[in-house]
């Protein structure tokens, strides 16, 4: 990447609440209905309706919030956002203004040049989450005339959490770094499934860049959000191109921030490029005030006592604790922490039944995560078979893996494995046997060997070992060869 | 009383000694058919179905079933209540063909009691205006004089118990609406305590001052529609969980020791003697039942009319909002685009006094001017409930006229929007600060126009309230008078 400037980036993502009901009636918030099945008087904003409060969707904001270490506003109000569009009947959003939920927080990512080999963290703070109602779909063109356009309003109504970061953070993979810590949070606090395919999180990125000047002052682009980012691809791809496009066009029209209002731009996937959509200034003015129809909610420290405390361990607290108590490197904790809750829980039990925390975590990196389902087919306990298996026959690399895929196949444990695919153990004079016959079949490796080329040994032990499918110690066979070799 | 000068107790009465409802809903609808022609108040009557309810009640007295509050009694209600698939137009084009597929609360409510629901009444539209003259739909006339308006915007509500063409109506009350067309009619109007009644199923008008209450002829039906009406409703957010008290019981016993506050800017510049001798003579009503009279300010009551126009048109920008032609209600024919179709489906659907306070309140929220209208309008709205508050400290109940002049003439006002606003200005601030209020029928001018007092109480303090103006009443015969059609 250039050095010629810095990105800045702040993203403003939401999140759809994991409630069986909508925010204020008690329609379905199921993805996928036939449109406008999911509806009621209330999300069709019939007249004479009026919202009522899911209480669980505010449980669940209050619970994305703690974890976001965000301060909660113990008194806190719903407010109207005015605007027209079809996808809003009452053309009007019920939102929250200027008494969010909460405010003033921070997630830390991952901010390793390398994420997948190293974890370096850097926080990024939160300026607020805030809770709203999600608008309909439309399918349209804007024209007007006559049935051409289309509105379903299935997903109008459905609670969200607005999720504000402070534009710390300066990369392209830095913004993807948030949104991925951001969802395995969310996700393993049964926040919200965070599915941007289906729109259960969305994303709109603020960008600017800082471009360092030849006499040493730093100047800023004006401020450009990007819309419609569909994935994490998208974001990253967005942010990229639209920071090259900011410093190339500032090389040719010097516009500083504040020097024009903030602009909208859309993300064409296909064409990988943004579009400047508006400049705020000419956008709505959205009337904010007190939605008169919901009282405002207040919460004591009981109950934000009883919420932190049902939290549970949160992935920043996991890692920090497979490092020191386990001694996993930090990278090995955040492949563990990535996964999930349950992989940690899963990681736990194997590390202490085998006694092996390395082999533990090596086996559900490469082995076990790399298969779906792979947790529920072969229980902890059943892993904790294999290596102890692997460790008191000495089992190798390959052979333990084959025992392992056998055990996913057939959902067995790993002695009943070891006993159908014949691995039996070797007894020595059987052992003697074997190597013997293998040192007659290798008369040019024993030549070799007799002139001093020790390693012409393992060609011999290869025989050995396929003759016995690797089912006994390779250091027993390296001692047992060595015997037999100095008798010739 | 006979016939249908009758008031609802009257005629529950006259059903346990053997009258049958359906007797007594079908002369109602014939009085309906024989004096709408001069009073306008309906904007739909639904003859079969009342006459079916009526006779479903009849029926269940027969056979011995429980029967409700309001068995077989008719009920006529404000067109801005949902009824489920009836048309509720608000008195709107915007909303000509609109069937709501719900009913709103009350009406479930007054269902629930067994009343007989006879037809919706005329209003100004989106409850908006002081004479129902802004309805799109007729010009509601005032019983006792046809050439005068009825009050608003519960006019047809009004006018329809005064008509005698139902002992019952529904009304809603955002700045005067019941009591002023009830003061207007010489009939008694009471405007619960905000959060007392439902509003589920109440198009809003200005949602944090609109209230629902019941018209009657007299106090002791007021307190049993109130009974059947109030209650908390989980539907609606605002509504107050707290038991409703049996009010028709306690009715006829008197408030004593009584202190009534008469607020000195109750009684200044703009109010027609007429109407101050009146609601002075009504005082002394009840110091002659041993009340003790005081006076109080209400010092920024002054503000309260200015207040109400930029926080209930605020609201009222919002609310009218959904109204766009889009998924229900009036779309226009011919457009082009988006915005074109909104524009011509309200600027067609919504009557002038509508649009102006559309544009008074989205210009009042605008970014620019919140601060010095809609901002400052909520700080002064909060002066005003402590107005009340620190009133009600030395007294147990306001009074003073509901209206400063009787009924005037159709048209009279009907180009100066200033003028009309000015016949709420007793009502107003009772809304801002979310108390209850009744208007009861203290006197007729010479020219033969009720003349009404309104009386408020505290909070929740509808129990006392109704034992008050029923005082009055018990020493009175105002409430006996009925116009001659
Ligand atoms: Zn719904």
């Amino acid at each position: 990447m250039t050095t010629a400037y810095k990105t800045v980036i702040g993203l403003e993502v939401h999140v759809q609440l994991l409630t069986r009901t909508k925010l204020f009636c008690g329609c379905s918030t199921k993805f996928g209905l036939p449109p406008n099945s999911a509806t009621c008087p209330v999300c069709l904003g019939l007249p004479g309706s009026l919202p009522v409060m899911n209480r669980r969707a505010f449980d669940l904001g209050i619970r994305a919030a703690l974890a976001l270490n965000c301060s909660i506003n113990k008194f806190t109000k719903w407010d109207r956002k005015n605007y027209y569009y079809p996808d809003l009947p009452k053309n009007y959003q019920i939102s929250q203004y200027d008494l969010p939920f909460s405010y003033e927080g921070w997630l830390e990512i991952n901010v390793a040049a390398d994420p997948k080999k190293d974890y370096v963290p850097k926080r990024v703070g939160i300026i607020r989450a805030h809770l709203e109602e999600d608008a309909g779909k439309n399918m349209h063109d804007e024209s007007g005339r006559g049935g051409d356009s289309k509105v379903d309003l299935n997903r109008t109504g459905t609670p969200l959490v607005e999720i504000v970061s402070k534009p710390e953070m300066s990369s392209p993979a830095e913004a993807v770094a948030y949104l991925t810590e951001l969802r395995l949070l969310l996700r393993e606090l049964g926040v919200s499934d965070c599915e941007m395919q289906e729109g259960s999180l969305r994303c709109d990125a603020n960008v600017n860049v800082h471009i360092p000047q030849a006499d040493g002052t730093v100047a800023a682009t004006p401020l450009v959000e990007v819309k419609n980012l569909n994935s994490f691809r998208a974001v990253e791809r967005a942010i990229a191109y639209e920071a090259q496009r900011q410093y190339e066009e500032f090389q040719k029209t010097g516009q500083r921030f504040g020097d024009v209002a903030k602009a909208t731009a859309g993300w064409d996937d296909a064409r990988g490029q943004t579009r400047i959509q508006r400049r705020k200034e000419e956008a709505s003015d959205y009337r904010y005030f007190p939605e008169p129809d919901l009282v405002p909610v207040t919460v004591d420290d009981a109950y934000l006592e009883e919420a932190r405390a049902a939290l549970g361990e949160l992935p920043i607290a996991q890692r920090a604790r497979l490092k020191s108590d386990f001694g996993l490197s930090v990278y090995d904790a955040d492949v563990l922490v990535r996964q999930g809750r349950a992989s940690v829980t899963y990681f736990e039990a194997v590390a202490a039944g085998s006694g092996d925390a390395k082999a533990a975590v090596n086996w559900i990196a490469n082995k076990l995560l790399q298969t779906d389902g792979a947790m529920e087919k072969i229980p902890a306990e059943r892993l904790v078979g294999l290596l102890r298996e692997q460790k008191s026959r000495g089992l190798t690399k390959q052979i333990a893996e084959q025992v392992f895929d056998s055990m996913l196949a057939d959902g067995e444990d790993a002695a009943t494995v070891i006993g159908k695919l014949g691995i039996t153990a070797v007894d020595e004079l059987t052992l003697v046997d074997i190597i013997r016959k293998a040192i007659e079949a290798n008369p040019k490796a024993v030549e070799d060997y007799k002139k001093g080329k020790v390693a012409a040994a393992q060609r011999i032990k290869g025989a050995v070992m396929k003759e016995t499918k690797g089912a006994v110690k390779p250091d027993t066979v390296d001692a047992m060869l060595a015997t037999e070799l100095a008798k010739l | 009383m006979t016939g249908v000068n009758r008031t609802a107790a009257d005629l529950i009465a006259a059903q346990q000694a053997g009258e049958s409802a359906e007797s007594i809903v079908t002369a109602f609808l014939d009085s309906i058919d024989s004096r709408e022609s001069k009073v306008r108040a309906f904007l739909s009557v639904d003859r079969e179905s009342a006459l079916e309810q009526a006779r479903d009640v009849d029926t269940r007295r027969k056979s011995g079933k429980p029967l409700g509050l309001l068995a077989g009694v008719p009920v006529a209600i404000k067109d801005v209540l949902c009824t489920r698939g009836q048309v509720t137009t608000c008195g709107s084009k915007i909303l000509e063909d609109f069937r709501p597929p719900y009913d709103a609360h009350v009406i479930s409510a007054l269902r629930g009691a067994d009343a007989v629901i006879v037809g919706k009444t005329n209003m100004d539209e989106f409850a908006m205006g002081s004479s129902t003259e802004n309805s799109a739909y007729q010009v509601t006339r005032n019983p006792w004089d046809l050439d005068r308006i009825p009050g608003g915007s519960s006019g047809g509500s009004a006018a329809a118990v005064a008509a005698c063409q139902a002992p019952l109506s529904i009304g809603t009350d955002t700045g005067g609406s019941i009591r002023q067309p009830a003061s207007l009619c010489g009939i008694v109007g009471l405007k619960p305590t905000y959060g007392r009644v439902s509003r589920y199923g109440l198009v809003a008008f200005a949602s944090s001052l609109d209230q629902i209450g019941p018209f009657s002829h007299d106090v002791t039906d007021s307190a049993l529609m109130l009974e059947a009406i109030a209650g908390h409703d989980p539907r609606d957010s605002t509504s107050v969980d707290r038991p409703v008290p049996k009010y028709s019981n306690s009715i006829n016993e008197p408030v004593g020791p009584l202190t009534i506050g008469l607020p000195r800017e109750y009684f200044g510049e703009g109010l027609d003697p007429e109407v101050e001798s009146a609601a002075r003579e009504a005082v002394r009503v009840y110091e002659k039942l041993g009340a003790k009279v005081v006076e109080v300010s209400l010092p920024h009551s002054r503000y309260a009319i200015a207040v109400y126009y930029l926080v209930a048109t605020a609201e009222a920008s919002s609310n009218l909002a959904r109204f766009d032609g889009v998924h229900y209600g009036h779309r226009a024919k011919d457009f082009d685009g988006l915005i074109d179709l909104y524009e011509a489906s309200r600027g067609e659907g919504f009557g002038p006094e509508v649009r102006r306070r559309i544009m008074l309140g989205t210009f009042a929220l605008s970014s620019g001017y919140k601060d010095a209208y809609y901002l400052k309008a909520l700080k002064v709205r909060r002066l005003i409930k402590g107005d009340f508050d620190a009133a009600l400290r030395t007294c147990d109940v306001i009074m003073g006229p509901t209206a400063p002049t009787a009924a005037f003439r159709v048209g009279e006002k009907a180009d100066d929007p200033l003028a009309m606003y000015l016949s709420d200005i007793y009502t107003i601030s009772c809304n801002l600060a979310g108390f209850p209020g009744i208007s009861i029928p203290c006197g007729w001018t010479r020219g033969g126009l009720p003349i009404g007092l309104q009386i408020q109480a505290g909070p929740f303090e509808e129990e006392k309230l109704l034992r008050v103006a029923r005082m009055h009443e018990q020493a009175t015969d105002w409430h006996l008078r009925r116009p001659t059609l």
